[in-house]
C-alpha cells in the first residue's frame, strides 16, 4: 500500500508553537492513529515536541469533525490539532 | 435554521426580524448575546482575537443547531458567530431560539450555548492592556455544562 498525502492543519497555540499553520505530510507505514501521527510528529523537531509535549490536552479534527485519540488515519484527506476550543 | 460566521458585528433586533417576521406560529424568541468584557480574571483585557478553523466552524455550528432541533419543538433559530479583532463592549455570540413556547426556547438557547462552548473550534487569545497575550484556557465549567445536556432534556 502506497501512503497517500495528509493536509495537517494547527490552529492557536499549536499552530504557533510548530510555527506553521499547515503542511502536507505522507505518513509512514507505522503511522494508524491519530495518536500514532501525535507520537510520529513530537520526533519531527523540537518545535513539535514543544507544541505536543501536552499531548493530553491536544484536540484533533478528522475531514472537519471532532475525532478521539485511538481513531484510525485510513483514508483521511485532511486532520487538524488544536487546543480544547474557547468560543462563545 | 441557519449559521453565520462573520467579522461584523450584528444587530441583535435585524436578526430576530429577519428570523420571525411573517410568522404566526411562534410564541417565543429567546435570544443570547455574549459580550467582551473589560476584564478577564482580575486582568484588564485591551482587546481579544477570535481564531477558527473555517471548514469546520460553520459545519460545526450546523451539527450543534440540529441537534438541538432534534430535542425541542424549534420553529426557527440562528446562531451567529464573530472572529476576528474585539474590544470589550463588542458583541462575540448571537444565539436566538424560535418555538411555540417559552421553555423550549430557553432551554434550547441554553443548550446551543454549552455545545458550541465545547464543540465548535473558535479560540480565543487575549491582549491585556500591558500588551502580554495569551492564549485562553478551556473551562472544565463548560465541560460541565455541555455535560449535563447528556442525561436527556
Amino acid at each position: 500500500m502506497t501512503s497517500k498525502p495528509v493536509k495537517i492543519l494547527y490552529f492557536a497555540w499549536v499552530r504557533e508553537k510548530t510555527g506553521k499553520a499547515e503542511e502536507v505530510v505522507d505518513l509512514p507505514a507505522g503511522v494508524k492513529t491519530v495518536a500514532d501521527l501525535v507520537d510520529w510528529l513530537k520526533g519531527r523537531g523540537p518545535e513539535y515536541a514543544e507544541a505536543f509535549a501536552r499531548a493530553q490536552v491536544i484536540r484533533a479534527a478528522i475531514d472537519q469533525r471532532h475525532v478521539p485519540p485511538q481513531t484510525s488515519l485510513a483514508g483521511v484527506r485532511e486532520i487538524a490539532f488544536f487546543p480544547p476550543v474557547t468560543g462563545g | 435554521m441557519s449559521v453565520r460566521v462573520q467579522r461584523e458585528d450584528f444587530d441583535v433586533g435585524a436578526e430576530v426580524k429577519a428570523l420571525t417576521g411573517g410568522r404566526t406560529d411562534i410564541g417565543a424568541v429567546v435570544t443570547f448575546t455574549g459580550v467582551v468584557r473589560s476584564a478577564n480574571e482580575g486582568k484588564p483585557l485591551e482587546a481579544m482575537t477570535l481564531e477558527h478553523y473555517p471548514s469546520m466552524t460553520e459545519s460545526e455550528l450546523a451539527r450543534v443547531e440540529a441537534e438541538a432541533a432534534g430535542r425541542w419543538p424549534l420553529q426557527a433559530s440562528l446562531i451567529v458567530h464573530r472572529v476576528g479583532r474585539l474590544v470589550p463592549g463588542d458583541n462575540i455570540v448571537l444565539v436566538v431560539t424560535a418555538s411555540a413556547h417559552r421553555q423550549a426556547a430557553f432551554d434550547a438557547a441554553a443548550f446551543l450555548m454549552d455545545y458550541l462552548k465545547t464543540r465548535a473550534p473558535f479560540w480565543k487569545k487575549e491582549i491585556g492592556s500591558d500588551g502580554a497575550e495569551h492564549w485562553v484556557d478551556a473551562r472544565d465549567s463548560d465541560e460541565t455544562a455541555a455535560e449535563r445536556w447528556k442525561d436527556g432534556t
